[in-house]
């Protein structure tokens, strides 16, 4: 038998297990047609997606679920613009990714040839870096510099286009090396003069709070940042994205801050006297009107980033650097100077905050017999499960009452799309978190408008053995906007209405290979939480039927200063 | 305000793309821009004028480009800066004479003569062109073609800051 010639598809394979590669999402075509052949033959997983963007955001969850770099592959042309939603999800959100797109033969580059797109001028707004493969012999080096990228500094999407000639290339596989980035350097110690003077001041301090960011997932600070917050008794406020960083039932947790964040932590930071960011971007859904944003504090801001340092607020004490490796190394200047006992009380400013959370609860009211609240489902099923789910998210009300009503404890248990705010994100990233984490149940949480947008990708979830659960809200249309349309817009309803019997969920999902429910009252949520937990050799979707004008609250419009907290429709 | 910006990048296809994609991208205008090899293979110089308030962030954002390996500020004052242009006059066999005088004054070339205009080469700094510009205008200019700047830091110790030199 004639020896196989080892092309670049072959490097591109031995390349990815040398990255510890376990699993692949994406969908084969043309151009990447020659990899999908030693694929065969190479112990790494594929995950066959039903759309590219499901694949991205499959590979989204598998990376924010276990903090891996997580891989997508597609082909040329359509293949590739389909990832660009998934990318740029990823770059908002400093996921780590690689993305490897078939591109048509070198040649034909330029030539408006089938299925022929620009990817790498298209990814360059939305990734950290791209790459054009034209030499199979660059493979090795390009793969591991991609993963590199993606997984260091900031995290983030990188993406490797490589056209078909050169996956078909004759070439050898050597140990790739990092000499080809001489312009990346990524600083991870914070500078000790600055780390000295924001303790001075958080030490000095009468009313600090800690705003932690995604950063702190990212960077695996968890405990640090617990040891941290307790060192120098300072009340946390976590983002959006960084749900799960510090346990909600923790003495010093105040939840969520911004456009929909409690009370008591969106007003702590308003009245803070130092506000200490760690891996947050002070994004605008946290900030409101950023004139009028933490007026009287002075700012510690922690971020492996330096453009986020003085992007958005001016920092009197900036730290570039690793989370992690800094929140140790201000813990271990507070404790070179103290004991940890002796941490300044703060009485006032501790009593000052009980009262907020006291005064400003997180509400909602269910009508034993009225339409389900989409909050209470949420609870009963974090109750149900002892809060040991991961769980996922799309975009609207549902993500935020997710957010505000998911008692979370541990990181990497809440996966959604923040920055860039992409409905459909849930079931797919879902998919993604439980093939990585195949013992752990994963819950997706999810509208029916973002449903509708990707939940062809159950069917991979089926064919593929990986049994997620997914509610689906409904409230028949695009809760957010329309809760908008009826504040802002006089009531006047366009274009958010779905309507709630089309289509039929249970059905939609028994089509699919899954275990479809339906729940319409809220006495039947138990029983119903309990046999979608029940089954796990099939996925399982539960249509959970809610009140179509229940609406989102605390709220800060848009722009507006959040000192203006509106707990209700009465006080906008 | 204009800032003179020095940017090391790697010579690598597309290298120039992800820069001025960078500037459109965050919403910054670049009044100039020249690009060219350096004395080190594999390492390319780009060297901006931009229009930009402050230039922190600027300079944070170019340094996220993979490809970039250093940015350094020039300051006007420890500059060295050139621009080349070439410029096209009007004038006839009677008034040839004196632009031509005027021409050498500014240790120009004449690349281009014909019965109705001359054209000249002039390099040097943005001052130098700046004010041949002002000298040879009243003739008439039919054409005018500028190059980005190029700028390098001085390595002497002779500063114009105490005279008042610079571009801004």
């Amino acid at each position: 038998m004639k020896k196989q010639t080892f092309t670049g598809s072959n490097s591109l394979l031995r390349s990815l297990e040398h990255e510890g590669v376990e699993m692949i999402f994406g969908i084969p075509g043309g151009a990447i047609l020659p990899a999908y052949d030693p694929l065969l033959d190479s112990p790494i997983r594929h995950i066959l997606a039903r759309h590219e963007q499901g694949a991205g955001h499959m590979a989204e969850g598998y990376a924010m679920a276990t903090g891996r770099v997580g891989v997508a592959m597609t082909t040329s042309g359509p293949g590739a613009t389909n990832l660009i939603t998934p990318l740029q999800n990823a770059k908002m959100d400093s996921t780590p990714l690689v993305a490897i797109t078939g591109q048509v033969g070198t040649a034909a580059i330029g030539s408006d040839a089938f299925q022929e797109a620009y990817t790498t001028g298209l990814a360059m707004h939305c990734t950290k870096h791209s790459y054009l493969v034209t030499d199979a012999g660059e493979l090795p080096n390009v793969i591991h510099e991609a993963f590199h990228l993606a997984s260091t500094g900031r995290p983030g999407p990188v993406l490797v286009d490589i056209p078909k000639d050169v996956l078909n290339q004759p070439t050898h596989w050597s140990e790739p090396s990092l000499a080809g980035l001489p312009g990346y350097k990524p600083t991870r110690e914070g500078h000790p003069k600055q780390i000295k003077a924001a303790i001075d001041l958080i030490e000095s301090a009468e009313r600090p709070v800690l705003y932690v960011g995604g950063g702190v997932i990212n960077a695996g600070a968890s405990t640090e940042l617990a040891e941290f917050a307790v060192a120098v008794n300072a009340p946390v406020v976590t983002t959006l994205m960084a749900r799960g960083a510090f346990p909600d039932d923790h003495p010093l947790a105040l939840g969520m801050s911004g456009m929909h964040g409690t009370y008591p932590a969106t007003t702590a930071i308003q009245k803070a006297d130092v506000l200490v960011s760690l891996g947050a971007r002070f994004d605008d859904r946290v900030t409101g009107k950023v004139d009028a944003f933490a007026p009287h504090a002075k700012v510690i801001h922690v971020d492996v980033d330096p453009a986020e340092i003085g992007k958005v607020r001016q920092a009197e004490v900036p730290i570039v650097g690793d989370a992690r490796l800094i929140l140790r190394a201000l813990l271990d200047r507070v404790l070179s100077l103290r004991d940890a006992a002796d941490a300044p009380r703060r009485q006032e400013w501790f009593d000052q905050l009980d009262s907020w959370r006291k005064s400003h609860p997180l509400s909602y009211d269910q009508d034993p017999d009225g339409p389900i609240k989409t909050q209470h489902f949420i609870e009963r099923l974090h109750a149900l499960t002892n809060g040991e789910a991961v769980v996922t998210a799309g975009v609207g009300q549902h993500q935020m009452w997710a957010s505000q009503f998911w008692r979370f404890s541990r990181p990497r248990s809440w996966i959604n799309s923040g920055g860039l705010g992409t409905m459909g994100f849930a079931v797919p990233a879902a998919i993604g978190a439980k093939a990585a984490r195949p013992d752990d149940l994963v819950y997706a949480l999810d509208g029916d408008g973002c449903f509708q947008m990707t939940f062809q990708e159950l069917i991979t979830a089926a064919t593929e053995g990986i049994p997620v659960k997914v509610a689906v809200f409904n409230n028949g249309g695009y809760g957010m906007v329309k809760q908008w349309q009826s504040l802002f817009y006089q009531g006047r309803i366009s274009a958010t209405s779905l309507g709630t019997t089309i289509p039929d969920y249970p059905n939609l999902a028994e089509a699919m290979g899954c275990v479809g429910l339906r729940v319409t009252h809220a006495d039947q949520i138990d029983v119903t939480i309990e046999k979608s937990l029940s089954v796990n050799d099939r996925p399982v979707v539960v249509e959970v039927v809610t009140d179509p004008d229940e609406m989102c609250f605390p709220m800060i419009p848009a722009g507006g200063s959040n000192d203006d907290i509106a707990m209700g429709p009465e006080d906008l | 305000m204009q800032h003179t910006l020095s940017v090391t990048v790697e010579d690598k296809p597309g290298v120039l793309a992800r820069v001025s994609a960078m500037f459109s991208n965050r919403g910054f205008n670049i009044h100039s821009l020249a690009v060219g090899p350096t004395n080190v293979e594999g390492r390319s110089r780009i060297t901006l004028v931009v229009d930009a308030p402050e230039l922190e962030q600027l300079k944070k954002q170019l340094h996220k480009l993979v490809n970039v390996i250093k940015v350094q500020e020039l300051e006007p004052s420890e500059t060295l800066e050139a621009e080349v242009m070439l410029v096209r006059v009007s004038c006839d066999p009677h008034s040839r004479g004196e632009v031509a005088d005027t021409a050498a004054l500014f240790a120009t070339r004449m690349i281009d003569l014909s019965p109705k205009s001359m054209t000249f080469e002039i390099s040097g700094t943005p001052e130098h062109l700046a004010s041949f510009l002002e000298h040879v205008r009243p003739y008439g200019i039919i054409e005018l073609v500028k190059s980005g700047r190029v700028a390098l830091k001085k390595q002497s110790d002779v500063s114009t800051s105490l005279i008042g030199g610079g571009t801004r």
